[in-house]
C-alpha cells in the first residue's frame, strides 16, 4: 500500500470516527487510526468498548491510565488518548502496582493477554490480587499468544493444535475467574466482545469498583481458530453467539473454557464484595505512625 | 529553597551503619517510594524504609520479587515521585531487563546494589565486587546508566544523594554500587546542614498539553517528562518509538532515538565521572581499587610511601561513566599498573582498554567474600616491583 | 381484515455508511445483522478485501438496531440516520 494510500485511509478512519462515534474521537488516538489488529480480531470491538466506558466513567480523562505489557493486547492502550504505559512483558501489572501507591487519584487499568498477565505474568497477577490493590485488569483470552505467531499458553484448551503443540495440547488451562477469585480479586467479570453493552457495563463497573477489578474478555483469534474448528473470521464469534450462558451465580470451579462445541461458555458478573484495599489500610497505617509516633 | 521534612535526619555528626545512612540519605533526596524484596545484606535498608517511610508520608511494599520490585520503582516513578529499591548480586540479575525499561522510557530511579560473593546465591553474608560490568552492561541493547563506588558511610550518604540527582537530571536509572562491608559497617558520618545540601527535581514540561506533540524530542538530549496524571496524555513505550511517544520501525527513528539515548550520559560523562588521588603526582606504580578494597590500597600506599616508593591510589568513585580519560593520562606516567578487586577481573579491563600500551598491568584479585588486607596487595606491589 | 393503517403507520428505516476502505473482510456486520440486510461486495478495496454492501431489495429493510456499528472492529460501518417511513412502503 502507498503512503498516499494510508494517508487516504487515515482520513477516512478519522472522520468515521468523528462523524458517528460521538466524542469517542476525544479518547481514541484517530492519528494512529487504522489499528494494525487483524480481520475478524475482537480487538477493535474491545478498544471501541473501553474508549465508550472511559468517556462514561464520569471520571476525568486526565486521571486515566493505561499500562500495558507485550502482545497483541498490549497495543490497546497506545490508541488510547491516555496516558500509556506499554512496558515489558508480563509486568504490567506491577508497573501499575507502582503508579498507584505513588498517586492513589490515578484511575489505573491494566490491558493485557492471557499470556502476559497470567503466564508469564502470573506472579504479579495473584499478589496483587491478594494484595486487592484498588486497579482494573482487562484481560484479554484469546487462548494463544498471537502477536508471535501463535504459540500456546496458560489458558490455551486442553487438545488445542498451536504452533508449540503441532501434535496437539497436552496441558490442562487456568480459569481465569477461579483464579483471580483464589488469589483475592474482589470483582471478576467475564464477557466478549459481541456482548458489546455488557461488556461496556462491565467496564464500568470495573472503573467504580474500590478494589482489584478483573475482567476477562474472551476475544476470537484467528491464530488460533484457523487450526482449531474455526477456520473463517465469524466461525469463533458464531461459536460465542451460541454457545455462551449468561450466569452471574456461577460457581466459579465449573467455568473452565474447553471450547468444546456441546459445552457451554458461562459469562457474566461473577462477584463483587467490597474489602478494604490496599491503598486504604496503608494510608490508615500512615495516619495512625503520624498520631502515635514512630516505633522506637 | 528546598522544604525538609521535620522527621528527616537532622544535620549533624553521627556514628551509623552504612545501610542506614543510605536509607536516610535517600529520604533526604526527597524518596518517598521503596519497593523491595529481602536479600542479603541489603535488608537494613528495607527494613529502615518501611519504618521512616510512613513517619515522612511515603510508601513502603515489599514485592513478590524482585523484578516487581524494580518495575513498581518504575511505576512509582513515572508517577512523579522519586523512587528506590535496594538489592544484591542475585537480585541485581533478576532486575536487568527493567535497567532496559527505565532506560527506554527515560524514566528516572535508583538502585542501590550491596555488592556480595558470588556467583550465583554464592556467600549472602560477605562482601564481593562482582557486578561491575553487570551494571552497565547487564541488560540486552544500548543504554547508558550511572553505577557509583562509595568506600565510606559518608561516601555512600553522599552518593545517594547524588544518586538520585544525577537520576532525576539525566532521566535515568542509576545504581549505588555499595557493598556488605561499607552496607554493614559503622562509620562516622556528617550530614551537613540542609541548605548545603543539592537537590535537583526533573525537569517538568512547561507547556500546557496541547502544546506538547512531541514529547520525545529527538533535537534536545533531555527532554521535560509529562508525569502520569498531569492531563500530558503520553503514550510512553518500551518499543522503538518516533518522537511522539508512538511505535516504529522506521529505520532513522530508531537510529536517532538510540543514539540520544546514549548520547544524553556520553555527551555528560566529563561532568558525571568522578575519582579519588592519592598521591599520584609523582607515582611510578598506580594502585586502581574502589569500594572497601580501597580502604585497604590507601593503606599499602601510606606504608610504601614511608619507604619512599613512589606509589599512588587512583580510585574510580564512577564505576560508570568509567573516568577513562584520567586513567589514559595517568597510565602514561607510570611503569606498572596493579589493579585490586574482589573478583576475577572486571574494572581489569577497563584499565587495560584505556591505558597506554606500553604499561605492565598486574591484576591482584582475591577471594570474593573477603576484603583483601593490606599485606596482600603490598605483597603483590613488591612483587611487581622488585622490592 | 386490515388491522393496521400501513400508510399512517411510521416505521424507522436506518441508512448506513459503510467505508469501503476501512473495512477488513471480517464479516461479522453480516453475520450479526437480525435483518440480514448486508452480503459481501463482488470487488475488492484497495487492500483487497471484501467489504460489506447492501443486498439488492433490501435498502429499506434495515431496523436501525446497530449491531452492525456495535461489532465492526475496523469503524467501517456505522447507523448514519434514521428515518421514519410509511410502513406501506417498507414491508414487502
Amino acid at each position: 500500500m502507498s503512503s498516499s494510500d494510508r494517508f487516504r485511509l487515515r482520513e477516512f478512519a478519522v472522520t468515521s470516527l468523528t462523524k458517528y462515534y460521538e466524542g469517542l474521537e476525544q479518547v481514541i488516538r484517530t492519528d494512529r487510526m487504522p489499528h494494525i489488529f487483524c480481520p475478524g480480531c475482537g480487538l477493535g470491538i474491545i478498544l471501541k468498548g473501553l474508549a465508550e466506558a472511559i468517556l462514561k466513567s464520569g471520571i476525568p480523562i486526565n486521571r486515566h491510565v493505561g499500562v500495558s505489557g507485550i502482545g497483541c493486547t498490549g497495543r490497546l492502550p497506545g490508541y488510547l488518548r491516555i496516558d500509556a504505559y506499554h512496558v515489558t512483558h508480563g509486568r504490567a501489572v506491577a508497573f501499575a502496582v507502582g503508579l498507584k501507591l505513588a498517586n492513589p487519584e490515578l484511575e489505573v487499568t491494566v490491558v493485557g493477554g492471557d499470556g502476559d498477565i497470567v503466564t508469564i505474568g502470573g506472579n504479579h497477577f495473584i499478589h496483587a490480587a491478594r494484595r486487592n490493590h484498588d486497579i482494573n485488569v482487562i484481560i484479554v483470552n484469546n487462548f494463544i499468544y498471537g502477536m508471535t505467531g501463535g504459540q500456546y499458553g496458560a489458558t490455551t484448551p486442553t487438545g488445542s493444535y498451536t504452533t508449540t503443540s503441532p501434535y496437539g495440547h497436552v496441558e490442562y488451562p487456568f480459569n481465569i475467574p477461579l483464579l483471580a477469585y483464589a488469589s483475592g480479586a474482589t470483582f471478576i467479570a467475564r464477557w466478549t466482545p459481541i456482548h458489546y453493552a455488557q461488556m461496556v457495563d462491565a467496564f464500568l463497573q470495573m472503573f467504580e469498583h474500590k478494589g482489584f477489578a478483573v475482567v476477562e474478555i474472551i476475544a476470537p483469534c484467528v491464530l488460533y481458530g484457523e487450526r482449531n474448528r474455526f477456520p473463517s473470521y465469524t466461525d469463533m464469534v458464531k461459536y460465542f453467539r451460541d454457545r455462551c450462558v449468561i450466569d452471574h451465580e456461577a460457581d466459579l470451579r465449573k467455568i473452565g473454557i474447553s471450547l468444546d462445541p456441546k459445552e457451554p461458555l458461562v459469562i457474566g458478573n461473577f462477584y463483587k464484595v467490597r474489602r478494604k484495599t490496599y491503598e486504604e489500610l496503608y494510608k490508615e497505617l500512615i495516619e495512625r505512625v503520624s498520631k502515635e509516633g514512630a516505633k522506637e | 529553597m528546598k522544604s525538609f521534612h521535620p522527621r528527616l535526619l537532622k544535620p549533624g555528626r553521627y556514628f551509623m551503619q552504612g545501610n542506614i545512612a543510605t536509607a536516610e540519605a535517600a529520604l533526604i533526596a526527597g524518596c518517598r517510594f521503596y519497593a523491595g524484596y529481602p536479600i542479603t545484606p541489603s535488608n537494613e535498608i528495607a527494613e529502615w524504609m518501611s519504618r521512616r517511610l510512613p513517619e515522612v508520608g511515603g510508601v513502603f511494599i515489599q514485592m513478590e520479587d524482585e523484578i516487581g520490585s524494580i518495575v513498581a520503582v518504575l511505576g512509582a516513578s513515572a508517577a512523579g515521585v522519586k523512587a528506590m529499591t535496594a538489592t544484591s548480586g542475585p537480585g541485581f540479575s533478576l532486575m536487568m531487563e527493567s535497567v532496559g525499561l527505565a532506560s527506554m522510557m527515560e524514566i528516572p530511579a535508583v538502585i542501590v546494589n550491596v555488592m556480595r560473593a558470588g556467583p550465583s546465591t554464592g556467600i549472602p553474608t560477605l562482601v564481593g565486587q562482582g557486578d561491575i560490568m553487570q551494571a552497565k552492561w547487564g541488560s540486552h541493547g544500548d543504554y547508558e546508566i550511572i553505577a557509583y563506588l562509595p568506600s565510606s558511610v559518608q561516601e555512600v550518604f553522599d552518593m545517594t544523594i547524588k544518586a538520585f540527582n544525577m537520576a532525576e537530571k539525566y532521566r535515568v536509572l542509576t545504581i549505588v554500587l555499595s557493598d556488605q562491608v561499607i552496607g554493614h559497617m559503622i562509620g562516622k558520618l556528617v550530614v551537613p546542614d540542609y541548605e548545603e545540601i543539592e537537590i535537583i527535581d526533573r525537569e517538568l514540561p512547561d507547556v500546557p498539553p496541547e502544546k506538547l506533540v512531541y514529547p520525545f524530542d529527538n533535537s534536545r538530549l533531555i527532554s521535560p517528562m509529562p508525569i502520569a496524571g498531569a492531563g500530558y496524555r503520553v503514550n510512553y513505550d518500551s518499543l522503538t518509538h518516533d518522537e511522539r511517544g508512538y511505535p516504529s520501525v522506521d529505520r532513522d527513528v530508531s537510529f536517532r532515538l538510540v543514539s540520544r539515548l546514549v548520547r544524553k550520559i556520553r555527551e555528560n560523562e566529563k561532568a558525571i565521572a568522578e575519582w579519588e588521588e592519592y598521591y599520584t603526582d609523582d607515582a611510578d606504580i598506580l594502585l586502581v581499587a574502589y569500594g572497601c578494597t580501597a580502604r585497604s590500597a590507601k593503606e599499602v600506599v601510606k606504608k610504601l610511601r614511608r619507604e619512599n616508593i613512589r606509589i599512588g591510589l587512583f580510585r574510580p568513585k564512577t564505576a560508570w561513566p568509567f573516568p577513562w580519560w584520567r586513567m589514559n593520562e595517568l597510565s602514561k606516567r607510570v611503569s606498572k599498573i596493579v589493579v585490586a578487586e574482589i573478583n576475577m577481573g572486571q574494572m581489569l579491563h577497563l584499565v587495560r582498554e584505556y591505558s597506554a600500551r606500553d604499561v605492565e598491568i598486574v591484576h591482584a584479585p582475591y577471594a570474593p567474600g573477603y576484603m583483601p588486607p593490606p599485606s596482600y596487595i603490598e605483597n603483590i606491589v613488591r612483587g611487581v616491583y622488585g622490592a | 381484515m386490515r388491522l393496521l393503517n400501513l400508510e399512517k403507520l411510521l416505521v424507522p428505516v436506518g441508512f448506513l455508511q459503510i467505508s469501503p476502505e476501512l473495512c477488513k473482510g471480517c464479516g461479522f456486520c453480516i453475520e450479526f445483522c437480525p435483518r440480514n440486510v448486508l452480503e459481501f461486495s463482488e470487488d475488492v478495496n484497495s487492500r483487497g478485501y471484501h467489504y460489506p454492501i447492501i443486498r439488492k431489495g433490501m435498502e429499506m429493510s434495515c431496523s436501525a438496531c446497530g449491531m452492525c456499528q456495535r461489532i465492526c472492529p475496523d469503524y467501517a460501518i456505522y447507523l448514519e440516520k434514521v428515518e421514519k417511513i410509511p410502513a406501506k412502503k417498507v414491508i414487502r
